[in-house]
């Protein structure tokens, strides 16, 4: 496309309009720009690329090199609380300018030394591992059920699954406050049965955790398991029972290993965003929980040690390579399977 | 056998839903309780949601909540729809490996980090460029901006992706530029894509806490900020007023929705059918 500023719907530009962009046309600064624009190879095509291009590059790129670069840098009392890794410095004329580099590994180090930080990580990749595996069982009997379902149940099932993620998920999870307290829900009720006489302790312990991540996150886990299981050829299934496979073998010689990618998929959108969470360890959790979005929320706003929370998050980051590599790699199988 | 399997199912589904439901249905139960206890019932009452219209502090953070998602919502259309252009129609182009990480890393990308870096990000280019002068409305929209474009970017990209593009093409057989192609032909056929993508760049904008806390500034508090510091200290009965009010109007809005894209595929599989049956005779 060229850089002619042609309305999108040319032909229907009311008169006056029309007349003052045909004198625009002709005035000399707008052919030149449009020159310059073209010479420079700026096209329509170009723009569309490289304006979402740019805002992810400075909102999104560049703020994790600025992150990793406070990483390094020296905690001050002072507005910005870091200090600069690169000075320039006149050494007068023996020594001429000098580039002045000071990298401090404090940061990195405590990561290392101290046990908080590091048990933090392991606590942190456990619980997200066990509440995706959670979330696999609850969420795969889910996605199965509505992909087998008639059409139109198919289309109401899966916007109920969908309703409570439009609803806030703060306030979803405040909702296991109530029913979790001693005084909540299910010890009410349970005390009313007399089946228990003393309240379950359940708030602030790993199993509120648990409960509250695979509450919220289940439409995580069942929406890729249920595109994946909907486009499945179910031939495939007739032809294992005809050949005297039992439904239950054929399930795990046929769907399960069809399903794999759907299953990386939902795991991963999962145990990705489960590692930082904050939220739920911090609403439902015990007090002490040593999760690694905790800690690191805790030193920057509490300690307000910006290079000790940019380390935490470089770590962090690094840790989530390997599993944002897996999810970018099934959710490429997926589209391919589609065009097929 | 096969009834076997059918009641697996139909349990699967009730106890999955009823997992799904009860918090929500209990929210809204006990936001009509007289008790200050919230889950010991003391009789109906609606006080809690006349308390709620009263409260300065709760009203005002929902307001501002309100005009930073619904800029930020629009914004994120426009870049999203660009983006998803670009990842679904052009092909391969410079950077665009990167540029698609780019788009979905985001989606999974755990809020503390996006939000710490976002903030690091705005304290330097304050430094260097006097701009954003301190914090507030515009950088939570910008940072929200950028979380919620990548939603809107993989849907416009897979209902793209399902298209054919065959319409745009004979459009630009019979002459009409890209841009008028795009206006006249493209745009109206992902339309809904395009609704779905504002509704839930406004409802993740609205939402949420972390990026939020980490990128506004003093007396900017969005309401999940609000909402966070009173539920640290323990369950409240006008939060279970707010929740059941925000419940409703998302369940009204989502039917509505769903409604009218119903009705719009059936006016299109007609018409459909009137073009297949007047291309017959």
């Amino acid at each position: 496309m060229s850089a002619r500023a042609e309305g999108p719907r040319g032909q229907r530009h009311s008169a006056g309009a029309q007349l003052v962009l045909r004198v625009l046309q002709q005035l000399p600064p707008y052919r030149w720009t449009q020159a310059r624009l073209v010479k420079w190879g700026v096209t329509g095509r170009s723009a569309v690329i490289a304006i979402p291009y740019f805002w992810l590059l400075l909102f999104f790129l560049i703020p994790f090199l600025i992150v990793l670069k406070i990483a390094f840098a020296q905690q001050l009392n002072d507005s910005p609380p870091y200090s600069a890794l690169f000075e320039l410095i006149d050494g007068g004329r023996s020594q001429g300018w000098i580039l002045d580099a000071k990298l401090y590994l404090r940061g990195f180090i405590s990561l290392f030394t101290e046990d908080l930080y590091w048990q933090a990580y392991v606590n942190s990749v456990k619980i997200s591992f066990i509440s995706t595996i959670c979330c696999l069982l609850v969420g795969y009997p889910i996605a199965y059920a509505i992909a087998r379902s008639t059409t139109t149940w198919r289309n109401i099932l899966l916007m109920m699954v969908i309703l409570p993620f439009w609803t806030s998920f703060l306030l979803r999870v405040y909702a296991w406050i109530g029913i979790l307290k001693n005084n909540g829900l299910i010890n009410n009720f349970l005390m009313w049965t007399g089946l228990i006489d003393e309240p379950i302790v359940m708030l602030q312990t790993d199993f509120a955790i648990y409960v509250g991540i695979v509450y919220s996150y289940l439409p995580f886990m069942i929406l890729p398991l249920y595109s994946n299981l909907e486009k499945m050829d179910l031939t495939l299934l007739e032809a294992a029972a005809d050949l005297g496979c039992k439904p239950i073998k054929a399930f795990l010689k046929v769907t399960l290993p069809l399903s794999l990618p759907g299953v990386i998929a939902g795991s991963m959108l999962v145990f990705i965003p489960v590692i930082g969470e904050f939220v739920i360890p911090e609403l439902l959790g015990p007090s002490d929980t040593l999760m690694i979005g905790k800690q690191l929320w805790r030193v920057f706003f509490t300690g307000r040690d910006w290079p000790m929370a940019a380390a935490v998050a470089v770590a962090l980051l690094l840790f989530l390579v390997v599993p944002i590599v897996l999810l970018q790699r099934a959710q490429g199988a997926e589209l391919k399977g589609a065009h097929r | 056998m096969n009834n076997r399997i059918t009641a697996f199912r139909l349990s699967a589904l009730i106890f999955g839903f009823a997992f799904l439901y009860i918090p929500i249905l209990s929210l809204i139960f006990y936001s009509f309780n007289k008790s200050r206890l919230v889950t010991v019932w003391g009789g109906f009452s609606t006080e809690w949601y006349g308390k709620l219209f009263q409260n300065e502090q709760i009203l005002n953070a929902a307001w501002l909540s309100l005009k930073i998602a619904a800029i930020n919502a629009t914004g994120a259309m426009i870049l999203g729809t660009l983006a998803g252009m670009a990842l679904a129609r052009f092909g391969k182009f410079k950077g665009r490996t990167l540029f698609s990480a780019m788009t979905t890393a985001p989606l999974v990308m755990p809020e503390v980090i996006t939000g710490l870096s976002l903030l690091m990000m705005f304290v330097a280019m304050e430094q260097i460029l006097h701009w954003p002068q301190g914090r507030g409305v515009t950088t939570v929209t910008i940072a929200h901006m950028t979380l919620t474009m990548a939603y809107v970017t993989v849907i416009v990209q897979s209902r793209l992706s399902t298209l054919d593009d065959s319409l745009e093409e004979a459009a630009m057989d019979l002459g009409a530029r890209p841009a008028k192609t795009f206006f006249l032909i493209t745009l109206p056929i992902i339309a809904p894509a395009l609704i779905s993508g504002w509704l839930l760049a406004f409802t993740i904008s609205l939402d949420d806490l972390v990026i939020a806390s980490f990128v506004s500034g003093p007396g900017s508090s969005t309401l999940p900020m609000v909402i966070f510091s009173k539920v640290r200290l323990g369950v409240s009965p006008d939060i279970n007023a707010l929740a059941s009010i925000m419940v409703l109007l998302v369940t009204v809005g989502v039917v509505i929705a769903g409604f009218l894209m119903a009705r719009q595929e059936k006016r299109k599989v007609r018409d459909m059918q009137m073009a297949a049956a007047s291309g017959g005779n």
